[in-house]
């Protein structure tokens, strides 16, 4: 495969001449991670844009679900479980890291099935902070089909087929790049209703090749006006996604309306438990816990622009706190703290225009 | 937090298996995918094989490269 990086860069370049300018959005931070590692903005030509969309779980969650789980750890002596990012994830400053440094009993699990076994260990509650898309969402669901009586989910799961749905009417991006592991589970067919917006997509896998690829394949179906739904991850994604998959997720949870940063409410994309499940939804099961919750604004935020990063309006250099008062290390958004954010990308590899 | 990482399966205890990931050994769950055998390469995220990564495909997909490139 050796030069192949320079061949497709080269094609990039004479296809997209005859553009003005060509908006591509991406929808996947690990897209974001590809395209910063390789450098692959300062390779193509400057009138192909590559934006970064809502493709990190962990940034889009709003801080509503975040101080839901901080009001629960207050108010009840629960072992509370997450993965890794959502744990740093600041809100007024404090995250579920700090709520361990104060005693509470927070612990990073690599996977749901983990949580799983120290709920199977204890006699304590074990509520599960689960986040994520539909790659993520099926291991929640086997775990509620297995969950012992004092196994919780806490559900701040979001559906992104809705979030695209939201994001493609009267949008100025020319092309999209599909999120590849989403798709694994989702397959090619679940785009086939958003061809209407005419906006080409390709679902892309995460080597540059593939993502360059993906470009020049954007390139000449915005130039052709077709085809409008790509499949350049055909190694990992077929075409029904993986139907197993699909089918526990969709018994274990029913889709509802979801607040998303920067993106709002959009509909049908938070993943709740459905009603044979509910034994094992936190939110149900705390229902009295809840009952004097009020969201609250963090002040410290103000000034962040996660909600316009996510919605690819602006760029992490945009940020006037962006290595300065916001770093990987004292995070201020969600944008920054995620290996998943684009801020955090960006503080990796350094400036990536 | 979507990253899914490729995994060769070494040995089946439905619904596990032990897989090679990145040189470990790591028990993963399997049973959201059809047939999984030894050998077979597995794409894994948070503990759970989400779907199968053909050898095929791989070489389609170096196909594909070749002539988009040709054209
Ligand atoms: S640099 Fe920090 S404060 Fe600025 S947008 Fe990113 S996460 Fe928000």
């Amino acid at each position: 495969m050796g030069g192949v990086v320079e061949r497709i860069v080269e094609k990039i370049r004479e296809e997209s001449k005859e553009f003005e300018e060509v908006k591509i959005m991406h929808l996947c931070g690990t897209h974001e991670d590809t395209i910063s590692k390789y450098n692959i903005r300062s390779l193509i030509p400057e009138n192909v844009k590559l934006l970064a969309g809502p493709g990190c779980p962990v940034c889009i969650i709003p801080d509503e679900d975040l101080q839901k789980v901080f009001h629960l750890l207050e108010k009840e002596d629960v072992i509370l479980t997450t993965f890794g990012d959502m744990a740093r994830v600041p809100f007024e400053g404090k995250s579920l890291f700090h709520y361990r440094a104060k005693g509470k009993d927070v612990r990073i699990v690599y996977s749901v099935f983990d949580a799983l076994e120290i709920a199977k260990n204890s006699d304590k509650n074990v509520v599960f902070f689960a986040i994520g898309f539909e790659t993520t969402m099926p291991s929640t669901a086997v775990a509620a089909k297995e969950a012992p009586e004092n196994f919780f989910i806490f559900s701040a799961h979001r559906f992104f087929i809705p979030a695209m749905e939201a994001l493609m009417p009267n949008s100025e991006i020319d092309g999209y790049i599909n999120p590849g592991h989403v798709s694994t589970i989702v397959g090619v067919v679940a785009y086939e209703g958003l061809t209407k917006y005419k906006t080409p997509m390709v679902i892309s896998g995460f080597e540059p090749e593939d993502v360059l690829l993906s470009i020049l394949m954007l390139l000449k179906a915005i130039k052709n006006g077709s085809p409008l739904l790509m499949n350049e991850y055909v190694r990992a994604v077929r075409y029904e996604g993986n139907v197993k998959a699909k089918e526990v997720m969709n018994e274990v949870f029913d889709a509802e309306d979801g607040s998303w940063r920067g993106l709002g409410i959009i509909p049908n994309s938070k993943a709740s438990l459905s009603r044979v499940y509910e034994n094992c939804d936190a939110e149900k099961f705390f229902e009295d816990v809840f009952e004097d919750f009020v969201p609250k604004e963090d002040k410290r935020k103000r000034n962040c622009l996660c909600g316009e990063i996510l919605k690819g309006k602006a760029f992490p250099t945009d940020c006037k706190l962006f290595m300065k008062a916001c770093t990987p290390r004292d995070p201020i958004g969600s944008c920054m703290v995620s290996f998943e954010g684009t801020c955090n990308i960006w503080a990796k590899y350094g400036k990536s225009l | 937090m979507c990253l899914a990482i490729p995994a060769k399966v070494l040995e089946i205890d439905y619904p596990f298996a032990t897989v090679s990931l990145g040189g470990a050994k790591r028990k993963v769950r399997v049973d959201l995918l059809e047939d999984v055998k030894p050998g077979d390469y597995v794409l894994v995220h948070v503990g759970l094989a989400i779907q199968k990564v053909s050898e095929e495909e791989v070489r389609e997909i170096e196909r594909l490269w070749e002539e988009l490139l040709r054209e």
